[in-house]
C-alpha cells in the first residue's frame, strides 16, 4: 500500500509538474528575450480555460474529438497574447523594469477583471476532455491523461529548444537579448521576434489550460494567477531564460507539492513551495541550471 | 540636532494648516450637515487614513529605496494580527481606550518592523524582479501561517476585536506616521537611500553601507505598514488571512503608482481617493479593478513617474506666492525637492 502510494504520488507530482512546466516554458521565453515577468502569463491560462469551458461542448456537438477545441484556444491566448504585448508592453519598454512590472502587473488585473464581467464570478466547470482510462501499475492506478500531459510537456521542451537552437528564427531570438542594436543592425527586426515570442509564450498557455482542465476540469477567474506566481517560481527555479530548466523546475515544484500534501501537511504545502524559491533565491539566484553573470559596472 | 529657525517656522505652519484642516472635519461632523450618513462618511474618512498609512509607507520603499514589494499586505497582516491578539487579551483590564490603542498600535507596529527585518535581512540581497517575486512569497508563507495557527484563527475569521479605531484618533496617528515618515525621507538616512536608488555602486563607493540603509528603509516601511494593519483590526473587527492576499498587495502598489513614485502628496490623495472610490460606486463594483487596471496602464504609457511625480505640495511654499501674488501667475512645476 505505501509502495503504491508512492507511485501514485509521483504520477501525481509529475503530472501537476508538467503543467506547471507548460507554464513555465512560456514565462521563460518572455523572460528569456526581454527581461520582464510577464505576470498576466498565468492569466493566459485563464483566458484559454474559459476558451476551452465554450468550444468544448462545441466540439462534442459536431462529432469531433474534445481536445481539438485546444486549437481555438490557442488562437484566442495568441490574439490576447500579441494584443498586450503591442497594446500595454511595447510604448513601456524603453522605461525600465519597474514600469514593465507594474504594466505586466496592470494587464494581469484587467485580464482578470475582464473575465469577472464577462463570465462572472462563479467556477465553470469544462466538459471532461480526454476519455482514456486508467492502468494499474505496481498496485497503482495511473490515468492515461496524466502520462499524456508529461509527455506533451516533454515534447514541447525538446521542440522548443529545437526550435530556438537550429532554426533562424530561433537565432534570432537568442540574438535580441544579448545585444538589441546589434541585433537591429544585423536585420533583425527587434519587434517583430518580440511579437513571435509572445505568441509562442500565449499559444503554450493554451496548451497548459487543455492539460489542466483535463486534469482539474474547473475554470475561476484567478485561477491563473496564483498558478502563474508557482510557474514562475518553476521557471527561476530552474534558471530564467534556459528552456530546460523550466521543465525541470515545474517537475520539481510539482513533485515537492504533491509529496508535502501527502507525507507532510496539507495545509502547509504552499508554504513550502515558496520556501524552496526563497532558498534557491539566495543559494543560486540564476537557478540550477543558470550560469552566474557578473554584473559590469 | 539643531533645528534650523526656517525649518521650525514651515514645520509650525504645516501644523496649524493641519489642525484647521481637522477642525473642518470635526465641524462637518458635528454640525450634522450630513444628516443620518455622518457614520457611513466617517466610516469612509476612516478607511482613507489607514490607507494612507499603508500606501505610503509601500512608497518609502518604491519611490525612495526605488525597490519594490508585492508583498505588503503581509506586513500588514503582522501588524493587524499582533495587535488584535494583543488588545484581546488586555480589553476591559482598566486601560483606557486610547492607552489601548496607542499600545496596540505600537505592538502591531514593531511585530511587523520585525517581520521586516526578518525577511528584509535575507530577501534584499535580491533587487528588481527578483526581490519583488520573494516578498510575494513571503507574503504568501505569512499568509499560510496565519491560516495554519489557532492564534490567529486558524484559517477562520477572528471577530470580536475591540472597536478601537475612528476618525478622530485616526486623523492623527496618520498625520503623526506621515510625518515621521516625512522627516525620514527628508533627513540625513533619508538621502542617503535616495543615493543608493540613484546608483548603489557609486553609493557603495562612497563608504554607504547600501545593505544597512535597505534593511533599514524595509524594516521601518514594514512598521508602518503594521500600524496601518493594526487600524485596519481596529476597525473592521474581524478579519481572516486571505484579506491580506496578493491581489490586496497589488492593489496598494497600485495606489503608490498612480499617485506619484516618491511623492507623499501623490499617495495622500491616491490613496484617499481610491480607497473612497469603491463607495462612491458601489454598484459598478466589478469595474473597480478593471477601471484601476486601465488607469495604470495609462499612466504607466503616458506619465512613468505616477500623476504628482516626485512632487510635494508645500503650504508654505504656497503662502509665500500668495504674499508675493503669483498664486495664479503661473503653475510651479519641478522645483519638487525644496520647501
Amino acid at each position: 500500500m505505501a509502495f503504491s502510494l508512492f507511485i501514485q504520488s509521483l504520477i501525481n507530482g509529475l503530472n501537476q509538474g508538467a503543467i506547471y512546466a507548460l507554464i513555465a516554458l512560456g514565462y521563460t521565453m518572455v523572460y528569456g528575450i526581454i527581461r520582464m515577468i510577464n505576470f498576466a502569463h498565468g492569466d493566459f491560462i485563464m483566458v484559454g480555460a474559459y476558451t476551452l469551458f465554450y468550444t468544448v461542448p462545441l466540439m462534442i456537438n459536431h462529432g469531433m474529438p474534445a481536445w481539438l477545441a485546444v486549437i481555438f484556444a490557442i488562437i484566442v491566448c495568441v490574439v490576447v497574447g500579441v494584443a498586450v504585448e503591442v497594446i500595454a508592453y511595447r510604448p513601456v519598454r524603453g522605461a525600465g523594469s519597474l514600469s514593465a512590472l507594474i504594466t505586466a502587473l496592470a494587464m494581469s488585473l484587467f485580464l482578470e477583471n475582464s473575465a469577472m464581467v464577462l463570465f462572472g464570478p462563479n467556477p465553470k466547470s469544462v466538459t471532461k476532455i480526454f476519455d482514456l482510462g486508467s492502468v494499474e501499475f505496481l498496485g497503482a492506478k495511473l490515468q492515461v491523461k496524466y502520462l499524456l500531459t508529461i509527455g506533451i510537456g516533454l515534447l514541447m521542451m525538446v521542440a522548443l529548444t529545437l526550435f530556438v537552437k537550429k532554426t533562424k528564427l530561433g537565432k534570432a531570438m537568442r540574438a535580441v537579448p544579448q545585444d538589441k542594436q546589434a541585433a537591429t543592425l544585423m536585420g533583425i527586426n527587434v519587434n517583430k521576434i518580440i511579437t513571435i515570442t509572445f505568441a509562442i509564450g500565449s499559444g503554450l498557455a493554451a496548451v497548459a489550460a487543455l492539460m489542466y482542465c483535463s486534469t482539474y476540469p474547473r475554470c475561476t477567474i484567478d485561477m491563473g494567477s496564483m498558478m502563474g506566481i508557482k510557474a514562475f517560481i518553476a521557471a527561476v527555479l530552474g534558471g530564467i531564460g534556459i528552456i530546460p530548466g523550466a521543465m525541470l523546475g515545474g517537475i520539481i515544484v510539482g513533485l515537492v507539492e504533491i509529496f508535502v500534501k501527502v507525507y507532510v501537511s496539507a495545509s502547509w504545502y504552499e508554504a513550502i513551495t515558496y520556501s524552496l524559491l526563497i532558498i534557491v533565491l539566495l543559494v543560486k539566484p540564476s537557478g540550477i541550471l543558470g550560469k552566474n553573470v557578473g554584473e559590469k559596472v | 540636532m539643531k533645528m534650523p529657525k526656517e525649518k521650525l517656522i514651515s514645520y509650525l505652519i504645516n501644523l496649524v494648516g493641519i489642525v484647521v484642516l481637522f477642525l473642518l472635519f470635526v465641524a462637518l461632523f458635528q454640525s450634522g450637515v450630513l444628516g443620518s450618513r455622518t457614520n457611513y462618511v466617517k466610516g469612509i474618512f476612516t478607511t482613507a487614513c489607514y490607507t494612507i498609512v499603508l500606501v505610503a509607507s509601500l512608497n518609502l520603499l518604491v519611490g525612495i529605496l526605488g525597490e519594490f514589494s508585492l508583498g505588503h499586505a503581509g506586513f500588514m497582516s503582522v501588524g493587524a494580527y499582533a495587535s488584535a491578539i494583543f488588545t484581546n487579551a488586555l480589553a476591559g483590564k482598566g486601560l483606557s481606550d486610547l492607552a489601548l490603542f496607542v499600545l496596540a498600535l505600537i505592538i502591531g507596529g514593531v511585530a511587523a518592523g520585525i517581520a521586516g527585518l526578518l525577511v528584509g535581512i535575507p530577501a534584499l540581497r535580491l533587487r528588481g524582479d527578483y526581490l519583488a517575486i520573494v516578498t510575494v512569497a513571503f507574503a504568501e508563507i505569512i499568509r499560510v501561517a496565519f491560516c495554519n495557527f489557532a492564534i490567529t484563527g486558524g484559517g477562520r475569521t477572528i471577530s470580536g476585536i475591540t472597536k478601537l479605531s475612528n476618525f478622530y484618533w485616526c486623523f492623527w496617528v496618520m498625520v503623526i506616521c506621515v510625518t515621521i515618515m516625512y522627516m525620514f525621507v527628508r533627513s540625513r538616512f533619508g538621502r542617503t537611500v535616495k543615493a543608493i536608488r540613484e546608483d548603489y555602486i557609486a553609493a557603495a563607493a562612497s563608504g554607504i553601507n547600501v545593505t544597512f540603509y535597505k534593511v533599514l528603509t524595509f524594516t521601518i516601511s514594514a512598521f508602518f505598514a503594521g500600524i496601518g494593519g493594526a487600524m485596519y483590526a481596529h476597525y473592521m473587527t474581524a478579519m481572516i488571512p486571505t484579506n491580506f492576499n496578493f491581489n490586496y498587495s497589488a492593489e496598494l502598489l497600485t495606489e503608490v503608482i498612480i499617485g506619484g513614485t516618491g511623492s507623499f502628496t501623490g499617495s495622500i490623495i491616491g490613496a484617499a481617493f481610491l480607497s473612497s472610490l469603491p463607495e462612491l460606486m458601489r454598484q459598478f463594483s466589478n469595474y473597480r479593478m478593471l477601471a484601476y487596471s486601465i488607469v495604470l496602464v495609462i499612466v504607466m504609457i503616458f506619465r512613468p513617474g505616477g500623476i504628482f511625480g516626485s512632487w510635494e505640495f508645500s503650504l508654505v511654499r504656497v503662502l509665500k506666492k500668495a504674499k508675493n501674488g503669483e498664486l495664479f501667475a503661473k503653475k510651479n512645476k519641478g522645483g519638487a525637492e525644496n520647501e
